[in-house]
C-alpha cells in the first residue's frame, strides 16, 4: 500500500464523516424535539392541542390550545406572500428581460444582499419606525400587530423570491421567446403568455421557499406582532405566531413542566408544516427541471 | 506494622478534611427565578469576603426549590411565595423543619402613558381592566380611547405576582400584548397613548406614569410598610434554624451591605 493511497483513503473518510455529521445533527434535533414534545399529549389530546382556542399554559387547570398560534403563523405568512409575491415576481421579470445585462450583474447581487441583513435589524426597524407610522396612519391603539409582521416578513422574503424566480425565468429556453415573437406577439405577450407559464413551477418553488422562510422566522414576529394569543380576525390587531410563543416562553418556564413540553409540542407542529413546504417545493423543482430540460 | 498505622492515620485525616470541605463550606440554593438576581449578587459579594465558602444557585421556580428542601437536597430554598401547608406536612414527614427568612420585598408598579389623566385605580378596577371587562378609558374618567393591555409573558415571576394579587380568579385577556422584559413593557407603554402595563419598581422613569393603587403611591416606603398592595415578600427557607456558613450567608443578606445590593437590583430592602 502506497502512502498516496492511504492519504486518499483518509481524505475520503474525513469527507464522509463531515457529510454524515449533518445527518446526525438532524436526527439528534428530531429525537430531542419528539422526546421533549410528545409528553404534552398526556395532558391534552392531539386534537385538543391543535384545535383548542385558549392558550393559558400557566392557569390551573391549564389550557393548551394552539389554534390561535397556528392561525397567526399562517395568516401572517400569507399576508407576507401577498406583499412579496407581486413585488418579487415583477422585479424578477424586470431583471430578467428588461434590464441590460451589464446592470443586471449589479442589481441582482444587490437584491440578494437584502437576505444578509440579520433579522433582528428588521425587527428593530419594525418596532421603532414602522410601528409608530402604522399607529398614526390607521389611527390604531398600537402599531404592534399582524400587518406590521406581514410587511416585515414580506420584505425579508423578497430576495428569495426575486432570485429564484429570476433563475426560473431565464432558464426558459430562448427558442420559446423567439418563436412567440416571430408569431407576432409583443414583448409583454411573450413574457406573460409564454415564458411565465413555462416557468410557473420554478416560480412556485421560489414562492414556497419564501413561505418557508417567513413561517420559521422568529425574531421579527417576536418583536413586532404584539404577542396576543387570539384568533387573527383583524390584521390591525396583535397576534402571537408559533415561533414567537416558543421564543418568549421557553426561557421562563420550568424544565419538565407541562408548559415546557407544550412548547416543544408547538415545535413539532412547526416542524411538520415546514417539512410539508419543503416537500412541495421539491416536487415543483423536479417538475420544472423535467419540463424545461425535456423539451429544449 | 508501623507502616500500616501511618497509612491509616493519613487516610483518616484525608477523609476528615475532605468531609469538612464538602459538607461544611458549600451552599446550594434552588428555587424562584424572581429571587435569582438577589441570591446571585449577594452570593458573589459574600464569596469575595469568605473565599472558602462556595455558593451555587439554581433556578427552577419556587415549587422546585421547596421540593428540593423537603427532600433535604439543598441547604436553602429561594421562594417568591410562602411555603404551602402540604409542603410543610411532607417536610415534617421527612424530618425536615422549614424555617422562613424574609430577605427583601418585591413591588410592582402599574404604569400608564404620561398623558393619561387617569392616575388612580383600585385593585378591582385593575382586575376589570386586565381581564378586559373594562375596555375603554372613558369608563374610568379618562378620554374616549381604547385600553391597550401590555403584560409580561405568562411564565415570568412578575406575571405570577400580578396574577395572584390583581387578576386573582380571572384570566388575563388574551388580547393583551405580551413583552418579554420590564424594559420592553416600559418602551411599549411609553409609546402607546392608551397603554397600561406593570413593571418592577426599579424600572419607573419619567417616560411612564405610575398610578396610585387603592390610593397608595408605589415607592420603597409604601412597599416596605405593606401599604402598597401589589407587593410580596421574598423568602429563603432553611432546614431548621441556620448554622455555620448558611447562617453567616443569611446574616450577610440581611446586613445593610446586603440590603443595599438588593436595592441595586430593583427590589425593595427590608430596612
Amino acid at each position: 500500500m502506497s502512502k498516496g493511497y492511504l492519504k486518499e483513503q483518509f481524505i475520503k473518510y474525513l469527507l464522509f464523516f463531515c457529510a454524515l455529521s449533518s445527518v446526525l445533527f438532524l436526527a439528534g434535533i428530531i429525537w430531542v424535539l419528539f422526546r421533549e414534545g410528545l409528553p404534552v399529549f398526556s395532558h391534552v389530546s392531539l386534537l385538543e392541542f391543535i384545535s383548542g382556542r385558549d392558550w393559558y399554559p400557566y392557569w390551573h387547570p391549564p389550557d393548551f390550545g394552539i389554534l390561535p398560534l397556528i392561525s397567526a403563523s399562517l395568516v401572517v405568512t400569507t399576508g407576507a406572500m401577498v406583499i412579496a409575491v407581486p413585488i418579487g415576481l415583477f422585479s424578477a421579470i424586470f431583471i430578467a428581460f428588461i434590464l441590460p445585462l451589464k446592470l443586471k450583474k449589479i442589481v441582482k447581487p444587490i437584491t440578494e444582499l437584502l437576505a444578509s441583513i440579520p433579522s433582528v435589524i428588521f425587527g428593530l426597524f419594525g418596532m421603532q419606525i414602522l410601528a409608530p407610522v402604522l399607529r398614526d396612519l390607521f389611527n390604531l391603539p398600537s402599531g404592534f400587530n399582524a400587518l406590521n409582521a406581514m410587511i416585515m416578513l414580506g420584505i425579508m422574503a423578497l430576495p428569495t423570491i426575486i432570485s429564484l424566480s429570476e433563475d426560473a425565468l431565464t432558464a426558459v429556453p430562448e427558442p420559446y421567446r423567439e418563436a412567440s415573437l416571430a408569431l407576432g406577439s409583443t414583448r409583454w405577450e411573450a413574457i406573460s403568455k409564454v415564458i411565465i407559464p413555462a416557468a410557473l413551477s420554478g416560480i412556485a418553488t421560489a414562492v414556497i421557499l419564501g413561505l418557508g422562510r417567513a413561517i420559521g422566522e422568529t425574531m421579527v414576529v417576536l418583536m413586532v406582532a404584539g404577542g396576543a394569543a387570539v384568533m387573527p380576525t383583524d390584521i390591525f390587531r396583535a397576534v402571537k405566531p408559533m415561533t414567537a410563543t416558543i421564543a418568549a416562553e421557553m426561557g421562563e418556564t420550568s424544565v419538565g413542566s407541562p408548559h415546557y413540553h407544550s412548547l416543544f409540542g408547538i415545535g413539532i407542529v412547526l416542524f411538520f408544516i415546514t417539512l410539508l413546504f419543503n416537500i412541495i417545493a421539491d416536487y415543483f423543482t423536479q417538475k420544472f427541471q423535467s419540463m424545461v430540460g425535456g423539451e429544449s | 506494622m508501623k507502616m500500616l498505622k501511618i497509612l491509616f492515620l493519613v487516610f483518616s485525616l484525608v477523609l476528615f478534611f475532605a468531609g469538612s470541605a464538602l459538607g461544611g463550606d458549600s451552599i446550594t440554593i434552588q428555587g424562584s427565578t424572581t429571587v435569582n438576581p438577589v441570591s446571585q449578587i449577594t452570593a458573589e459579594a459574600f464569596m469575595d469576603q469568605y473565599p472558602h465558602i462556595n455558593i451555587s444557585i439554581r433556578g427552577g421556580g419556587s415549587g422546585t426549590g421547596l421540593a428540593a428542601l423537603v427532600d433535604d437536597a439543598v441547604e436553602l430554598a429561594q421562594s417568591s411565595r410562602f411555603i404551602r401547608e402540604d409542603e410543610v406536612r411532607r417536610a415534617v414527614e421527612n424530618g425536615v423543619y422549614p424555617v422562613p427568612h424574609r430577605i427583601a420585598m418585591d413591588g410592582i408598579a402599574v404604569v400608564v402613558h404620561p398623558d393619561n389623566p387617569v392616575n388612580e385605580l383600585t385593585l378591582d378596577e385593575l382586575q376589570a381592566i386586565f381581564s378586559a371587562e373594562i375596555t375603554c378609558w372613558s369608563e374610568l374618567g379618562g378620554p374616549n380611547q381604547e385600553i391597550t393591555i401590555v403584560s409580561r409573558d405568562s411564565a415570568s415571576g412578575t406575571f405570577g405576582v400580578f396574577n395572584d394579587i390583581v387578576l386573582r380568579d380571572r384570566r388575563l385577556a388574551p388580547t393583551a400584548l405580551t413583552q418579554a422584559s420590564n424594559a420592553a413593557i416600559s418602551t411599549t407603554v411609553a409609546e402607546t397613548p392608551g397603554g397600561i402595563g406593570y413593571v418592577g419598581l426599579g424600572y419607573l422613569s419619567e417616560r411612564l406614569q405610575a398610578v396610585f393603587v387603592d390610593g397608595v403611591k408605589p415607592d420603597n416606603t409604601t412597599v416596605s410598610s405593606g401599604e402598597y398592595p401589589i407587593a410580596r415578600p421574598l423568602f429563603f427557607f432553611t432546614n431548621g434554624w441556620p448554622e455555620g456558613s448558611v447562617a453567616s450567608y443569611i446574616s450577610f443578606v440581611l446586613s445593610p451591605a446586603g440590603q443595599e445590593l438588593i436595592e441595586q437590583q430593583g427590589f425593595v430592602p427590608l430596612h
